[in-house]
């Protein structure tokens, strides 16, 4: 689209939203399409000190997948591409789940949070130190990792009563989702981090040219074992949300094909798979984006057969309306000053 | 050409019939050593078939084989030869997909191993190379979640929501049809809403949420039916956590008989579900046993039942007991 992001941050500020607009018009469009189909749409209520309402379900369970864009948006901006994600949401729901009721949830969450950690750092060594393309590194824990989480799990759907790790599937802050809140919370701390300092940069470097940056004094093997160590933690946090919405981790469906939901809601969020720029925020938009499709098509009462059509007509509309040479041609008359003139 | 060829092939089959004939008359009734091969591990169900079929063997005093071929049909034609190479006197196969065993069945019959099928059956073309299929008949299973819920409302108007299995499984394509068929008869009830909920916990909550949002907050659904109990225990807590309460509000009708379904029908927090037993191996070892001792040649499809257990059961905390080490 435009190298606007490049400028400082004060004047990227009010320039965030025209680069925003395919996706938040997207959104926006596709919530009024699930209000056409469905009249409550919009109705938020209370029920047990927790909204309630469909709009509410939209990001209570897009959450996971926003999660995971977090992390997956980072590793893309290096040229990276984590498919390993789903499977390490299973692990450490697997593991939450069997050690919530018989550790504190400290220890809980923290053993969870640990083995995303750990799961990341592998993938990040595979990549930045033995150099086997990201594709095939963490196609290794996509595949294995399952089977991890069945082993933790034995195979069943490992079940807890823990109120404290129920608490994320089930509880509220001010009647907001927990899931919601952590979500949120995470997005405005990986935002602090990565555009509230020079990371950010330096991932964008790494992905435009790793060894230009590497000249310039950047230390890319770190920042590339850092992106993919985030990544998974975002995956651990993901893993468990999942298991606390269904109170039981199920290691053969949690957070499975939810890597490729991740990988589209980066992609729908603008950022291209060579690499480079990158917006977080747009990720989680694109993961929004997602959902609200997810949630009008259960709430239209459509055959399930057409189900994926769908959605995948959705998804192509969306990334058309993206499109820089669609743009050209359909802007050129009224909108052609304003469009070409921001590089 | 064909013709010339079939002949050999008849004689051969018939002459092989003579010669198991003559040998069954010899074999031990008891001790037998059967060779399994299963599918995987993929759920819970197959661990507790694959454990209650150790059980069924222990109490038999045979002995079983156990081959897991990890949802790949090579391995599990090469559990079947390795199977024929060790002279076993059945083998028992849960066939992973329904077509490709001509070869490796057929060899099976050379060698005059009689092969039972358990829990899924394969191409009818090769029903000559198999003993039997024991299997449970999954419209069946639909149509008795059906007929309870016919009975349990009763002359009521009752609108049914329906989770629906994964699009294109055959299983969720039968309960879905044995259970439609089943109410369609009555007027007073009718199914509003059918989603799929891809058999899983997470998305048969998923589903449930928008149901209830999109019929007026749950107050114009009177019954779930869901193609299997996780996605009825999803349902069951977007229920819950929508301030209804599922099992008096909404009555809950589900298929499989999970351990805990039956935790929850304890908790009255669902009515009912129809079992899918995991004991396939029990009626083979039946079968095998008459087949092996007195030639009796069972029939092409033996049907296990499809148990109806409800929340006003008294033994659910016996059966319970029993299912809950199975490896559910």
């Amino acid at each position: 689209m435009s190298a606007a992001v490049d400028a400082p941050p004060r004047r990227a500020a009010w320039r965030v939203p025209r680069k925003a607009l395919p996706q938040l018009a997207a959104l926006l469009a596709i919530l009024l399409l699930d209000r056409a189909v469905s009249p409550q749409f919009f109705h938020v209520g209370l029920s047990g000190g927790r909204l309630f309402g469909s709009l509410i379900d939209v990001l209570n369970h897009g959450a996971p997948v926003a999660m995971l864009s977090l992390g997956m948006v980072l590793v893309i901006a290096t040229g990276g591409i984590d498919l390993s994600v789903g499977a390490v949401m299973a692990i450490s729901g697997a593991l939450a789940a069997s050690l919530a009721d018989s550790h504190p949830l400290p220890v809980t969450l923290g053993a969870a949070l640990a083995v995303g950690l750990v799961c990341g750092v592998w993938n990040g060594l595979l990549v930045a130190w033995l150099r086997i393309q990201p594709i095939v590194a963490t196609l290794i824990l996509m595949v294995a990792g399952r089977g991890v989480a069945q082993l933790i799990t034995e195979g069943r759907i490992r079940t807890f009563s823990s109120h404290g790790l129920a608490w994320f599937g089930g509880g509220s802050v001010l009647g907001v989702p927990a899931a919601v809140v952590v979500t949120a919370a995470a997005t405005v701390l990986t935002l602090a981090l990565v555009r509230g300092t020079a990371l950010g940069l330096m991932v964008e470097a790494t992905g435009g040219n790793a060894r230009a940056s590497r000249l310039a004094g950047i230390d890319t093997r770190a920042m590339t074992v850092a992106v993919y160590a985030w990544s998974g933690l975002c995956a651990a946090v993901a893993g468990i949300l999942a298991a606390a919405d269904i109170l039981g981790a199920d290691a053969n469906n949690a957070g499975l094909y939810l890597e490729l939901d991740a990988i589209l809601a980066v992609v729908i969020g603008g950022t291209s798979l060579l690499g480079g720029r990158f917006s977080i925020g747009l990720a989680v938009v694109g993961a929004l984006i997602i959902q609200a499709m997810n949630t009008g098509i259960l709430l239209s009462g459509l055959p399930a057969e057409f189900n994926l059509v769908v959605k995948a007509l959705v998804v192509l509309a969306v990334l058309l309306a993206q499109s820089p040479r669609l743009k050209a041609l359909g802007l050129r008359r009224p909108g052609a000053r304003a469009t070409g003139a921001t590089p | 050409m064909n013709n010339r060829n079939r002949l050999p092939s008849v004689t051969l089959a018939a002459s092989a019939l003579a010669m198991s004939l003559l040998g069954a008359a010899a074999a031990r009734a008891e001790g037998l050593v059967v060779g399994f091969s299963q599918i995987g591990s993929e759920s819970g169900w197959r661990a507790a078939e694959t454990t209650v079929t150790k059980q069924d063997a222990k109490k038999n005093g045979d002995t079983v084989k156990i081959a897991d071929a990890q949802q790949k049909q090579e391995n599990q034609i090469k559990a079947i030869r390795s199977f024929i190479a060790q002279g076993v006197d059945g083998i028992f196969l849960a066939p992973v997909v329904a077509t490709g065993w001509h070869q490796v069945l057929s060899e099976a019959r050379d060698a005059k191993i009689p092969v039972i099928l358990l829990d899924r059956d394969i191409d009818p073309a090769d029903k000559p190379l198999y003993l039997t299929a024991v299997t449970s008949d999954s419209v069946h299973e639909g149509a008795v979640a059906g007929d309870w819920l016919v009975k349990t409302v009763g002359a009521k108007p009752c609108n049914v929501v329906e989770i629906e299995g994964t699009v294109g499984a055959s299983v969720a394509a039968n309960r879905k049809e044995g259970f439609d068929d089943e109410v369609k008869k009555q007027p007073n009830i009718k199914i509003i809403r059918s989603e799929t909920g891809d058999f899983t916990r997470s998305q048969g909550k998923q589903v449930m949420e928008s149901f209830i949002k999109a019929e007026n907050g749950g107050k114009n659904i009177c019954a779930v039916y869901a193609h299997n109990d996780d996605m009825m225990i999803g349902a069951i807590q977007a229920m819950k956590e929508a301030g209804l309460k599922p099992g008096s509000d909404i009555l809950t009708v589900s298929v499989d008989s999970v351990p805990d379904m039956f935790r929850a029908m304890i908790a009255h927090d669902a009515n009912a579900t129809v079992e899918l037993t995991p004991d396939m191996a029990g009626p083979a070892f039946v079968a095998l046993g008459a087949y092996k001792s007195k030639g009796t040649v069972p029939p092409k499809w033996i049907e296990t039942k499809s148990v109806l257990h409800t929340s006003a059961d008294g033994d659910l905390q016996q059966v319970l007991d029993q299912k809950k080490d199975l490896g559910y």
